[in-house]
């Protein structure tokens, strides 16, 4: 079968092991303290963590590689409009100026700005890999039953369940359309400009809206037939219970974030690093 | 009977709050405990309404208007809620796919006692336990997408048994399977009615497959009433069945057509039961007298494969070394199991995916180079499901919007539109909104966005999936007026009477590889093909060898030879 984005896999890894609320908790942890800290080296830590959590997950790089090149588009869009809109944001940060080149006009390129820009890309880059190890290896009903073990009323655990469940399903009936469409003259590529290729999405779009409808009129009926939301709580067939390897990820990624946390506090007085003073 | 029934209409009306008109009339019905139903009838009957009506759908989800009483168990429906209910009626819908609400087998069967509060070790005993009554205990850790049919079926039947209920009822259980796991599917429904005793109802409209085990009553429904209540030799006989839209069993329209009048002191119902002695004279004679047909013979290729080999990771090879040469204006179908490489076939074809060895050659001209689109300009392609095509709001603009994306004059555009609506019988319905369509008509519609384009061949992946018999010939008679007016025609099927009656040859896939390209007639005797391709075999070949019928696939090649001159 055709590898597709986002779909659990069971493998048994320690990753795959462990609970989904852990899995949950720990992507909290690391994700605030890179979102917090604006410490490259902090950062390049989690990030480091972030490539060997995934290889000992064993995730292929077949399994991401779409996802892979969509964040990659999307960082040197955000990196280049970052730079157009705000130039100087890295001088009025470090509070010191080091001009490498001149450009045109009020533009011109620091190693404020670069260093400021190349801790951006970072903090990206080391969140977005433990997303995908977080979908990839929690198994969705785990999860639902997880979330309303924390509280979460069951009927959104449940809804977050079969979303994840019907992912693949639903991008697999994106090919097809998508196919049977081109098939009928639809232009896809490049080579349209961009409003028709908007029009384009819809005649995917449409199909796979409706035909999405109907297996969700299907599944609710199958669902109500068979006692779904006649009571306030209900039970899991699916359940793990925390052991000590779900403790153990547990305390290392709250070391981790309250680690981050001291190194802003203690060591570099504020949010950001400043190599430049 | 003395006996109080278990499930009682009485004079029941129910009209939806949508439709102007009842879609039951008068309904007046008992069932006893322990007796296994079959209620069938054409799309639109009404047959589906009374499964709402039992399980409690109608009125908790499709609102509606009830006159007259419907008792479960001396309890009036109406004062009672849909969770209630399902605790005595368990359904089983037709779509396996879509109702596994579960990730894993056991989680599935689960489903019903995790609504129920039941605690996790009490559920895990129970699981454990009606899963070994549908023989599916090693399974509870396999996801949906590692099950067959059958297994799919059988997860179903667990998971509304773990209620204890008292009814079964089964909503068309032989809508999306093919021939062996619908075959299958009636065995396991048949064991577990045997061996539990609970009512069974079945709800279907492919009556010689449910015929496969016996039942004790069919009730046919037409236009939202009762037209019938029988045993199966008394339906089988009676000629309401070809009235009302619903295909006879083969083997009976073979009798009829050596002359034998079918009565039910033949004991028609099943094959097993028919008195063979009576009809083999009558049999043998008529086989005798005809002599075959010539195959028609094709001159000119149209889509030639040679050795083509095509794998998605490189290991597998999804479709290995197949060597088929079509012809022009020939119809034939493609058939195998689900996962054998049918629907990879079509896709390299239509140039959504490329061949890793092998050559594609379309009138001696080869496809490699060309992309979807140039293809498209010859080879048309029609989903099973049209909503998955349909992506206008108006019949018209659909059908256009083939020739308005290839930027096609307006004023040419329209000559063309209603020329095809035409050949489609769409013609009235040019300026309607496709919501107002039927599921068939829908499938018209499709096709004819496709065949506006001017395709020399069109491949339709399951075109009579899901179709009653009227609907399906309708369809089919249709492809073949376009097949007569010179188009080749794929049909990626599972549908044998489809293979028996339109399509003269067949080509098998088996695990990626060709495992026959024959006539219908070898194909649907040949044990070792029908195993490959979970297919069965027709009931024609049974009721020859019954008949001590020496060559019994000459007997099939005769009956479609036969039936070719009746509809023609």
């Amino acid at each position: 079968m055709k590898a597709r984005l986002f779909s659990y896999n069971f493998v048994n890894t320690y990753i795959h092991r462990l609970s989904g609320l852990t899995k949950l908790a720990c992507f909290l942890f690391l994700t605030f303290a890179v979102m917090f800290s604006y410490d490259l080296r902090v950062i390049m830590v989690i990030l480091v963590i972030s490539t060997c959590l995934m290889v000992i997950s064993r995730i292929r790089f077949s399994q991401i590689r779409t996802m892979v090149w969509y964040v990659a588009g999307f960082l040197l869009i955000n990196a280049i409009l970052t730079y157009f809109f705000a130039p100087e944001y890295g001088v009025s940060i470090y509070k010191t100026r080091h001009e490498l080149v001149d450009l045109f006009g009020k533009y011109s390129l620091t190693s404020e700005q670069l260093f400021y820009q190349l801790t951006q890309v970072m903090k990206y880059a080391s969140v977005i890999p433990l997303g995908m190890i977080f979908i990839l290896t929690t198994n969705p009903s785990e999860f639902a039953s997880s979330l309303s073990g924390v509280g979460v009323n069951y009927k959104i655990s449940f809804a977050v369940s079969l979303t994840l469940r019907y992912f693949p399903d639903i991008q697999r009936a994106y090919t097809d359309i998508s196919q049977a469409q081109q098939a009928r003259g639809m232009e896809m590529s490049a080579k349209a400009n961009p409003w028709k290729r908007f029009k384009s999405a819809l005649l995917i779009i449409i199909p796979l809206i409706f035909s999405t409808l109907e297996r969700i009129d299907l599944i609710t009926n199958a669902m109500d037939l068979r006692g779904f939301g006649k009571r306030n709580k209900r039970t899991w067939y699916i359940r793990k219970t925390m052991n000590h390897e779900d403790w153990t990820a547990l305390l290392f990624c709250a070391f981790l974030f309250f680690g981050t946390l001291a190194v802003s506090t203690y060591i570099n007085h504020s949010r950001f690093y400043n190599p430049f003073i | 009977m003395t006996e109080t029934p278990i499930i009682e209409f009485t004079d029941f009306t129910f009209q939806y709050f949508c439709q102007a008109e009842p879609t039951l009339h008068d309904i007046n019905l008992k069932i006893f405990p322990g007796e296994k139903i079959l209620i069938i009838g054409p799309s639109g009957s009404g047959k589906s309404t009374i499964g709402h009506c039992l399980n409690g759908l109608i009125p908790f989800y499709y609102k509606g208007e009830t006159r007259g009483s419907l008792k479960i168990k001396d309890q009036e429906t109406a004062s009672q809620d849909i969770f209630s209910l399902s605790k005595i009626v368990g359904t089983v819908l037709q779509d396996s796919d879509g109702q596994f609400v579960g990730l894993s087998v056991g989680e599935d069967i689960a489903f019903a006692m995790e609504n129920d509060c039941v605690p996790g070790t009490v559920m895990h005993e129970r699981v454990e336990r009606v899963s070994r009554m549908v023989d599916m205990d090693h399974f509870l850790a396999s996801s949906p997408y590692e099950l067959s049919g059958g297994q799919k079926q059988r997860t179903a039947l667990a998971g509304v048994m773990i209620d204890e209920v008292d009814i079964l009822l089964f909503d068309e259980p032989l809508a999306n399977l093919d021939p062996a796991t619908g075959k299958t599917a009636i065995e396991i429904i048949d064991d577990i009615h045997r061996s539990s005793g609970k009512t069974v109802i079945i709800i279907e409209h492919r009556l010689e497959d449910v015929l496969h085990r016996p039942v004790d009553r069919i009730i046919l429904i037409n236009e939202g009433r009762i037209l019938a209540d029988m045993d199966p030799h008394a339906m089988v006989s009676s000629d309401l069945l070809r009235q009302n839209g619903i295909r006879e069993p083969l083997y009976v329209t073979a009798m009829k057509y050596a002359g034998i009048p079918v009565t039910p002191d033949l004991l028609p119902g099943h094959l097993d039961t028919l008195d063979i002695q009576k009809v083999a004279p009558r049999l043998e004679t008529w086989f005798k007298e005809v002599k075959p047909i010539p195959p028609k013979q094709y001159e000119d290729t149209s889509l030639d494969l040679h050795g083509v080999t095509f794998s998605y990771d490189g290991i597998t090879n999804v479709l290995e070394n197949i060597q088929v040469n079509i012809h022009k204006g020939e119809m034939l179908a493609v058939v195998g199991r689900n996962g054998a490489g049918k629907s990879t076939l079509a896709k390299l074809l239509c140039g959504f995916i490329h061949e890793d060895t092998g050559t594609i050659t379309f009138e001696g001209t080869s496809l490699s180079k060309q992309s979807i689109k140039e293809r498209a300009e010859v080879i048309g392609y029609v989903m099973q499901n049209p909503n998955q095509m349909i992506s206008k709001a108006m019949i018209f603009d659909e059908v256009a919007l083939g020739c308005r994306l290839r930027g096609v004059p307006e004023e040419e555009i329209r000559p063309r539109v209603e020329k095809v609506l035409k050949v489609c019988g769409l013609l009235p319905f040019m300026t309607w909104p496709i919501s107002a369509l039927s599921y068939g008509q829908k499938k018209r519609v499709t096709i004819a966005s496709i065949l506006v384009l001017d395709p020399r061949v069109i491949i339709l992946d399951e075109p009579t999936a899901g179709q009653d018999f009227r609907h399906y010939t309708d369809i089919m008679q249709f492809l073949r007026e376009i097949n007569r007016s010179g188009v080749t025609i794929l049909l990626v099927t599972h549908d044998m009477h489809l293979m028996l009656e339109y399509t003269p040859r067949a080509v098998v896939l088996s695990d990626g590889k060709m495992v026959a390209d024959a006539r219908a007639a070898d194909v649907l005797t040949n044990m070792k093909v029908i195993s490959q391709a979970n297919l069965k075999e027709t009931s024609l070949y049974h009721l020859a060898q019954k008949a001590g019928l020496q060559d019994a696939t000459s007997f099939v090649q005769h009956f479609i030879d036969h039936e070719g001159k009746v509809r023609a």
